[in-house]
């Protein structure tokens, strides 16, 4: 009598033999599968390997021209390839005022439209909200490039004066790139001060503290971690922040510190060489790199620092 | 002694050093409810101040893409009058004719090879004679908004500024505006090539990045042991979340463009002449907006996968499934609309990314559809980035006419990616 077990296997009439056979199968598909799946997972360390390779092999055939060495890079205060001058700085500095007028706007008003949706807004008011901020969000960069240029900008000339405020300046590029940001930092923020614990809320209510008194002096310094999260990943999204620059804030590497004039960031002059002409291993060609290389640390050192924040609130109340 | 100061010696005397006083009615009440009053209002000013600007920014390109323009005939159209019959009233035949003669007969051929002239309607035949005889050109441009409250001092400024010349209302945005090629004459630009760009390098990224990302994430959740290097892999994904979007153009730019060139260009399957082939093409582009949103699709699907409850697993590990027939018949078709949503809103990032793609393929002036992965290309948002970086006005409006065509893409996409998740929601 031939009858089947549950596993499949035929019963064998040999009773030295056992009724059910518990060894693992091979599966050859599911090696294969397993295989595949494992190289898309790996795929991205495959990702970071080629960008810190490609980007430092150039950068360091960027730093081996004699025309070029690092402490003039780091130092020079003229960025003018026709000349053979490499200093970051007028790139940097341009980067520094656009990214510190961003924050100035996005800071306050992201944090204190966290604190209203978290701690003031009833549930319809917060669900009709938090949406529209998010579509902000959702906008694509060069929108609020066109909006810096087409309305921002004649906006400030018109308030400054023509003679004050340039056509492209960095002040209207950092303005429109703080609301880019607000709603980045808005929503992390509001995700922090949400998951801090109810009990501590209603205890300080029930020593008669007012909102305010609970939202500012016992909510945010418990969420605070999470905030300085957010406040560093928009910090590291203003660096690499790149059309909002590239259409509002001038061509031509700059060294000046006003808001009001004309001055390239390195991510707008990334934009602005490799849109025209790019001839391979020519000294511009490489020093995109070299400058894509210092963004690429800067923003995943800032980034890294904010994972950090981001799991030390959650190990606090989760 | 009035009741409040004998409260307040009351309670004095009642404090033990140390003590603090958190509420008391000696604090003034009415003063800190005001305070929090006052801050309420500065927390919800905050958050209209971020909906102020959304709507600004969208007042704005409304404004831009509709309004007056003084059109310069480059030849006076009354020339082409047949018997005193101008140019509006004759008909199609007469026009046809009349590009017949005008124009060389290589130009008229090759828009007879096109289009039949008999196939043409003649809307469409005096559209022709319009941009290639009488040839507008702008000279002058204003927004929708001043057009409207300022009409009469705008007739008057024209009327005396350009005599001769037409000013006409216009709306930017025009269904020929979207299926026109690109051009070197404002009002006969489109973005016909622009869109079709932007579709063909969309095609790429999603076949690239969808099953890269969902069998990482699959990986991730199911399959990866929580040892070093797996644990290596998640940060991985999540700082790569965090590169900005120029450092992948700059890695694309190295590796598609320049290393893979024989690949990209589409020279390895000869398809191309490979004297002028070279490696910034769709293919190029589409792989490196995959690479960027990749990351963004596996966190979302890896979400989507974890929210698959745990006990449909084990019921079908407990019936003898295998591993991978558990994940292909159970968590995937339950976790599907979470991934397509957190996919469709990937895409909406890539469709609306334009520094990677200025890095990447950096033409200029195309006016070729694409018709191949191996084709030069433009995408929407370039072409806007093109436009916007014009001085002249009249390039603005089409730009803003433009955004306004790519918002409406990403819009649909995201109501799409919110209709998914409405639909096919579970709880369990």
């Amino acid at each position: 009598m031939a009858k089947k077990t549950a596993n499949g296997l035929k019963q064998d009439k040999d009773p030295a033999r056992p009724l059910l056979n518990l060894k693992k199968r091979r599966r050859p598909g599911e090696i294969v599968i397993q295989s595949l799946l494992f190289f898309t997972g790996f795929f991205s360390i495959f990702t970071t390997i080629s960008i810190v390779y490609e980007l430092g092999k150039e950068a360091w055939l960027f730093f081996r021209t004699p025309a070029v060495n690092l402490l003039e890079f780091l130092t020079g205060t003229k960025w003018q390839p026709h000349i053979e001058e490499f200093g970051i700085l007028p790139l940097a500095t341009a980067t520094l005022v656009t990214t510190a007028i961003a924050m100035a706007i996005a800071i306050p008003l992201g944090l204190a439209a966290a604190i209203y949706l978290s701690e003031y807004a009833s549930k319809k008011m917060r669900n009709t909200l938090k949406p529209i901020l998010e579509v902000l969000a959702g906008i694509p960069t060069i929108v609020y490039g066109y909006f810096a240029l087409t309305f921002v900008t004649p906006l400030l000339r018109s308030v400054f004066g023509n003679d004050i405020v340039e056509i492209y300046n960095t002040g209207s590029a950092g303005l429109v790139m703080g609301i880019l940001i607000l709603p980045l930092i808005a929503s992390i923020s509001e995700d922090a001060l949400n998951a801090v614990p109810r009990a501590l809320r209603e205890a300080a209510y029930g020593l008669g503290a007012t909102k305010l008194e609970v939202a500012v002096k016992i909510v945010l310094p418990a969420a605070l971690s999470g905030i300085a999260a957010a406040v560093i990943l928009g910090i590291s999204r203003a660096i690499g922040e790149t059309m909002i620059v590239a259409v509002a804030a001038g061509a031509g590497p700059n060294f000046t510190l006003n808001p009001f004039k004309a001055a390239e960031t390195m991510t707008g002059h990334i934009v602005r060489i490799s849109g025209g002409d790019l001839s391979y291993d020519s000294i511009d060609y490489n020093s995109i790199f070299a400058i894509g290389l210092m963004l690429f640390f800067l923003t995943l050192t800032l980034n890294i620092i904010s994972q950090r924040f981001v799991r030390r609130f959650r190990e606090v109340y989760e | 002694m009035t009741a409040k100061e004998n409260r307040k010696k009351r309670i004095e005397s009642s404090m033990r050093p140390g003590d603090t006083v958190l509420y008391s009615p000696l604090s003034n009440l009415s003063a800190r409810n005001r305070l929090g009053r006052t801050w309420q209002l500065v927390f919800l000013s905050s958050t209209i101040i971020g909906i102020l600007a959304l709507t600004a920014l969208l007042l704005n390109i409304l404004d831009r893409s509709f309004g007056y323009v003084v059109l310069h005939a480059k030849v006076d159209p009354a020339t082409f009058a047949v018997d005193g019959l101008p140019l509006e009233e004759q008909t199609k035949d007469q026009l046809v004719s009349l590009l017949e003669t005008e124009l060389s007969s290589g130009a008229f051929n090759k828009l007879n090879n096109e289009k039949s002239f008999e196939e043409r309607s003649r809307a469409e035949v005096y559209a022709l004679v319009i941009e290639r005889l009488v040839k507008y050109e702008v000279e002058e441009t204003w927004p929708l908004f001043e057009s409207i409250t300022n009409s009469g001092e705008i007739k008057a400024y024209a009327a005396q500024e350009y005599p001769g010349d037409k000013l006409t209302f216009i709306s930017w945005l025009t269904a020929d505006f979207i299926s026109r090629p690109q051009s070197s004459e404002a009002v006969t630009a489109g973005i016909r090539t622009a869109i079709l760009g932007s579709l063909w390098t969309i095609l790429i990224t999603i076949l690239f990045a969808f099953p890269m990302g969902v069998g990482a994430a699959i990986y991730l959740e199911e399959y990866a042991a929580d040892n070093w290097m797996n644990r290596v892999i998640r940060t991985n994904i999540n700082n790569l979340a965090g590169v900005p979007s120029i450092i992948y153009g700059i890695l694309g730019l190295a590796i598609f463009v320049r290393v893979l060139e024989k690949l990209t260009s589409g020279a390895v399957f000869g398809l191309v002449d490979p004297t002028t082939a070279n490696g910034r093409t769709i293919l190029s582009a589409g792989l490196t907006l995959g690479l960027l949103v990749l990351p963004v699709i596996i966190i979302n699907a890896q979400e989507a996968i974890r929210a698959v409850p745990q006990s449909l697993r084990k019921a079908s590990y407990g019936l003898g499934a295998t591993r991978w027939q558990t994940v292909w018949s159970h968590v995937l078709p339950n976790a599907l609309p979470g991934i397509l949503t957190g996919t469709i809103l990937a895409i909406s990032r890539a469709i609306g990314e334009t520094a990677p793609l200025v890095v990447v393929g950096a033409s200029t002036a195309i006016s070729m559809d694409p018709s191949s992965p191996f084709s030069k290309f433009t995408a929407l948002p370039i072409q806007i980035y093109q436009w916007t970086a014009r001085p002249q006005e009249e390039w603005r409006h089409l730009a803003a006419a433009a955004i306004v065509v790519l918002l409406a893409l990403l819009l649909s996409l995201n109501a799409a990616a919110i209709f998914l998740r409405n639909r096919f929601a579970r709880k369990y």
